[in-house]
């Protein structure tokens, strides 16, 4: 027995059963049985023709009308099969889209990965989450002799296109490791080469700061970057760590303002993306005051703590729903 | 065995003669009636498309015999602005005439075999086959 008349038989079974009892069971067993159909890929066509070639088995004296209006119902019935089998091949070909979007999310980790430097007088922690499969958020560190280099970035925008620029960002500035030493004039020659690459409607925000362990000294400028904090010890106070500068990518002939903080024992410097201020609650966005509480509430911790606890205590405050892309990086001067 | 019967097309009444042709001869073959459903749809589908995108054309229908696999054949030929890109119009979602929303693509998985050749300003010729099961 073919699987064909299998079915056939199967369905006969089914419709007698119904016909006699009008049970039910006999329509619930009909769903299970539509249910095994549509595993089988059956498309709708075949099973007008099943129920006709059954209906002529069942009622051998069936009135010619309505013998030939179920050739009409086939007819009909043809277009859906149609649209069902285009359904089908819609569904296998996002299928391949999304396992290739896997790949390349997975490549883009690996491309992007920056490990954490062991750095004596700093105990540095970092959480960069992406909203979708891949990250528009990016980190960089980058041990320069006895300084350490550290990078925040955003991608205006989401997904594949933001994380296909931040990885031209990285290579942009791997090729850039003079310039290292001068955070504004990183942001300088990083602008001219967004400037010149990237489509006019995305723009990438950055920070970008150099930690000093000889004189504790943090130099940094921001290209629109959302500020980060200073968590000042001896006041237990935090204060807003303002970088006055445009976005990369607008204006050709952009400069960056350097600063420079001196970091006592004790000291945090907080780098975040909008991703962590941005986060939206019921009750609308989350201020930067509640940001602070939540880094205060775990700031005894260590660094790598600290950071994981405030994205998991922002994660349920959105109730488990990214919207963006969420980096956050604490540096805290231990000796 | 390769007696060819055409119906021209150039006017949505010729679609039906085209139907009826294609129809008559899947029963003559011993199609059953999905089957001869399906390839009346195919060719619905072509000729509409001759009718709406090149004016006018031809369907033929050809019974195949090949070794005692027996078939049935559609010519679709046209001499109208040709196809300029083939492939996307055998993208699904690339939807044309609006009517059964599937286009080509549909009538390929109508059928069993498929073939199209098209040159730009010269006209279009699409071969699907249906086999005897």
């Amino acid at each position: 027995m073919t699987g064909k008349d299998a079915i056939i038989d199967r369905y006969q079974d089914l419709i007698t059963t119904y016909i006699k009892g009008k049970s039910e069971t006999a329509l619930y067993k009909g769903q299970q049985f539509s249910r095994k159909l549509i595993e089988q890929q059956i498309s709708p066509e075949d099973v007008i023709s099943l129920h006709i070639q059954v209906m002529h088995d069942l009622f051998p004296d069936m009135d010619e009308d309505m013998r030939d209006s179920f050739d009409f119902l086939l007819e009909v019935m043809i277009g859906y099969g149609f649209a069902y089998r285009e359904h089908q091949s819609l569904r296998d070909k996002q299928q391949q889209l999304e396992s290739e979007i896997e790949v390349a999310a997975s490549m883009q980790q690996t491309l992007l990965l920056s490990d954490v430097p062991e750095v004596d007088c700093l105990d540095i922690g970092v959480i960069s989450v992406p909203a979708k499969k891949m990250n528009g958020d990016y980190f960089n560190f980058v041990k320069d002799g006895n300084a350490l280099s550290v990078a925040v970035a955003d991608i205006i925008g989401k997904g594949i296109p933001a994380a296909l620029c931040m990885s031209m960002i990285k290579y942009a500035m791997d090729s850039l490791p003079q310039q290292q030493q001068k955070p504004h004039l990183l942001l300088e020659n990083l602008n001219h080469v967004v400037e010149q690459n990237v489509h006019p409607n995305m723009f990438i925000t950055m920070l970008h700061g150099l930690y000093n362990p000889d004189n504790h000294t943090f130099s940094y400028a921001g290209a629109g970057h959302e500020p980060g904090f200073i968590y000042r010890a001896s006041e237990d106070r935090f204060e807003d760590m303002i970088a006055k500068g445009i976005v990369l990518g607008v204006s050709r002939t952009a400069t960056y303002q350097p600063y420079e903080k001196a970091i006592e024992i004790g000291d945090m410097i907080i780098l975040l993306s909008d991703g962590v201020t941005e986060c939206r609650t019921s009750k609308g966005f989350i201020e930067r005051d509640e940001i602070v509480a939540l880094i205060r509430k775990h700031m005894d911790r260590p660094a790598q703590e600290l950071v994981q606890s405030v994205f998991e205590e922002l994660e349920k405050l959105q109730e488990f729903e990214l919207r963006d892309d969420f980096t956050l990086i604490v540096l805290k001067r231990v000796v | 065995m390769d007696i060819q019967s055409c119906v021209e097309v150039r006017n949505e009444w010729d679609i039906v003669s085209a139907r009826q042709l294609g129809r008559n001869m899947a029963k003559e073959l011993g199609f059953g009636n999905v089957d001869q459903a399906r390839i009346t749809t195919a060719i619905s589908e072509l000729a509409r498309n001759i009718y709406l995108y090149a004016g006018n054309g031809k369907i033929c229908i050809q019974p195949i015999d090949q070794l005692g696999k027996k078939g049935l054949k559609i010519i679709a030929l046209d001499s109208g602005p040709g196809i300029r890109d083939i492939r996307r119009v055998m993208e699904d979602g690339y939807t044309t005439s609006g009517g059964l929303g599937a286009g080509l693509p549909g009538v390929k998985r109508l059928m069993d075999e498929f073939s199209i050749e098209s040159t730009v300003d010269v006209g279009t010729e699409i071969n699907a086959t249906k086999w005897l099961r």
